[in-house]
């Protein structure tokens, strides 16, 4: 498990109360007491360090790799879950998985990126870094939602669309582009939710949405930090400054208006509470869901423009 | 064009002392390093009469090269929020903006016109690299919505001419929103069955390209323009491979298919207006009636 500048100190204590307990298996000494008063500090340690995280602490906390992924809300959340795969065209993209479902009972489509969790499986998944036919795939799971009128759900954590030469050749930017146009053209609701990494252009690609939600610790933004850092700073060194800079937090965007809710992580982040984590995604998607169905659809795609509309023009001037 | 100038008033050049020629009367080619007299330069669309490389162009001689006549009216740019994220790297972007301001003489990364193109009514949404790379920010994507919109009231084609970094990155996610902003820009152009052309220009990349650039009805092209999703330099280190040399011009993306065609800056307007006319005048007409090329002036030829 990777770990957390931030967290040594409480992840040192966690390791000497597991100490201890095996210890006091054998011994004859009560250290019971001991054991407790050394829980409550680490939990209160946890708590003030969670109480106070920075914006580049977040960065790491959204990239952590034991945070729930796609396949984790899936098991969870998803019934039935059909993968389909393939843009028809080229390849499948395993960056990007997608497919059929039932959430809580009713079907939907759920499209979202996978980091993958070992070593074997971040390179099948390319690290969550989709080329242009995950994006095309999910363009078109996006019309068959239409098609069928199934809601749309989809989980964002990319550091970014895939830079690669093969990439280039086949249109990036033309498939990301064609993806927001696809969002944008739904005939159904899309939620969408940033649940660790939401990457530029590669997360914005899925996220065109009726509503958007971020974790509590995710972050989203226009480019990484680092990469803002060694281009305005000209030093990737300055990655601290430019998280702060960049108003990349949830915290940050909905204060700005740019989402439209915050899903709370336990204390202690998603990497050590992912149950609770993806069942308050399942709450949060449940009623919107439940507030978005009724909805015909034209108010429905009339109402995503606007809202993407209205960005930044509420602003103080 | 010939051996003089090609090869012996280059050669000539480099023996002179440089002070005494003044610097805003020849320009160096960057593609052949032949000089380049202004005056010849400014007749050429900015394009080198000796190699053809196509360099950039100001916004103004552009729009007068394109619209009929050189004439057109340009539209005033909407207000946005002015550093919504009160943004500070080194400088802060307050202070950058303002520069630009000042540099360029213009309020942001975009010109808005309208007039006619071969007849057809036209807006144009043109780029300004010099303006902080063309980067588009919430005044841009806008001013693109604006278009937009003028484009369908008016009843007229609507030409995006991209030249741009991407996304401006010191307004952090309001300029990522630019992105669908922008599209939801087009629809409204598509929507009312009006074209909608992309010229892309050098260079086209990042979040503007991933976004309104690429879903023109046609997508046109200036030779040898940069268009791509991620920088080359991203890329190779990501990739560990050497490219190939024209990897990511508009000549490489001809061939994989991401572009219209390549059109040669001087054959633009008749390029353009042609287009517009088989897709908005349903009248029959043979090509030769006259109503384009004689009738255009190439512009002005300030700035």
């Amino acid at each position: 498990m990777s770990q957390l500048d931030f967290e040594k100190p409480i992840l040192e204590l966690e390791g000497k109360i597991a100490e201890l307990r095996h210890v006091s298996g054998g011994s004859e000494v009560n250290i019971a007491d001991e054991i407790s008063r050394m829980q409550a500090k680490a939990a209160r340690l946890l708590e003030q360090a969670y109480g106070k995280l920075t914006p580049a602490q977040k960065v790491q906390i959204a990239r952590h790799q034991e945070r729930p992924h796609f396949k984790d809300y899936i098991e969870k959340l998803i019934d039935d879950f059909t993968p389909l795969a393939g843009d028809r065209a080229f390849a499948e993209d395993y960056a990007l998985p997608g497919g059929l479902g039932r959430f809580k009972g009713y079907p939907c489509v759920i499209i979202g990126h996978e980091k993958g969790h070992d070593t074997e499986s971040r390179i099948k998944h390319n690290f969550g870094m989709a080329r242009p036919e995950g994006y095309r795939k999910a363009q078109r799971l996006l019309s068959m939602a239409s098609h069928f009128q199934l809601p749309v759900i989809t989980l964002v954590d990319t550091a970014g669309a895939y830079p690669g030469r093969g990439a280039e050749e086949r249109g990036q930017s033309e498939a990301i582009a064609k993806s927001i146009e696809s969002c944008l053209r739904a005939d159904v609701p899309i939620i969408s939710i940033i649940v660790g990494e939401g990457g530029s252009g590669g997360a914005i690609a899925i996220a065109v949405a009726d509503r958007v939600y971020m974790l509590e610790h995710s972050i989203y933004s226009v480019i990484s930090p680092e990469g803002c850092a060694s281009i305005l700073w000209r030093s990737a060194t300055h990655a601290e400054e430019a998280a702060t800079a960049l108003k990349l937090t949830a915290q940050d965007l909905k204060a700005l208006d740019l989402i439209d809710g915050i899903i709370d992580e336990p204390v202690g982040g998603a990497h050590r509470h992912k149950d609770q984590t993806i069942a308050n995604v399942g709450k949060t998607i449940e009623a919107a869901l439940a507030e978005l169905t009724p909805w015909d659809t034209n108010s429905l795609k009339q109402a995503r423009r606007s809202k993407f509309l209205a960005y930044g023009r509420n602003f103080q001037a | 064009m010939n051996w003089l100038t090609d090869f012996i008033r280059p050669r000539i050049r480099s023996l002179v002392p440089q002070k005494e020629v003044p610097d805003n009367l020849w320009t160096k080619c960057p593609s052949c390093e032949g000089m380049l007299f202004h005056r010849d330069l400014d007749e050429a669309l900015n394009v080198c009469y000796h190699c053809g490389h196509h360099m950039r162009i100001t916004v103004k001689k552009r729009l007068g090269m394109l619209f009929d006549n050189g004439t057109y009216e340009t539209l005033e740019l909407p207000k946005v929020p002015f550093d919504p994220l009160k943004f500070k790297d080194r400088k802060k972007y307050a202070d950058r903006l303002r520069d630009a301001q000042a540099k360029t003489n213009l309020k942001e990364a975009i010109t808005l016109a309208k007039g006619t193109i071969c007849g057809q009514k036209t807006v144009i949404a043109a780029f300004n690299f010099s303006f902080m790379g063309g980067s588009m920010g919430a005044g841009v994507g806008e001013a693109i919505v604006r278009a937009a919109e003028e484009a369908v009231a008016s009843g007229s084609a609507l030409v995006v001419i991209p030249s741009s970094g991407g996304a401006r990155m010191q307004e952090g996610m309001l300029s990522l929103v630019q992105m669908p902003r922008s599209i939801i820009a087009v629809e409204m152009v598509k929507e009312a069955r009006l074209p909608y052309i992309v010229l892309l220009t050098d260079p086209t990349t990042g979040g503007v390209s991933a976004s309104f650039a690429m879903v023109g009805d046609i997508h046109l092209a200036e030779p040898g323009a940069m268009i791509g999703f991620a920088g080359r330099r991203v890329i190779e280190e990501t990739v560990r491979e050497v490219l190939p040399e024209n990897f990511q011009t508009a000549e490489y993306l001809l061939e994989h298919g991401i572009v219209d065609q390549v059109v040669p800056r001087a054959e633009l307007p008749e390029t353009i207006g042609r287009i517009l006319g088989l897709l908005m005048d349903k009248s029959a007409c043979c090509s030769d009636t006259g109503k384009t090329k004689k009738t255009r002036k190439t512009g002005t030829a300030q700035a």
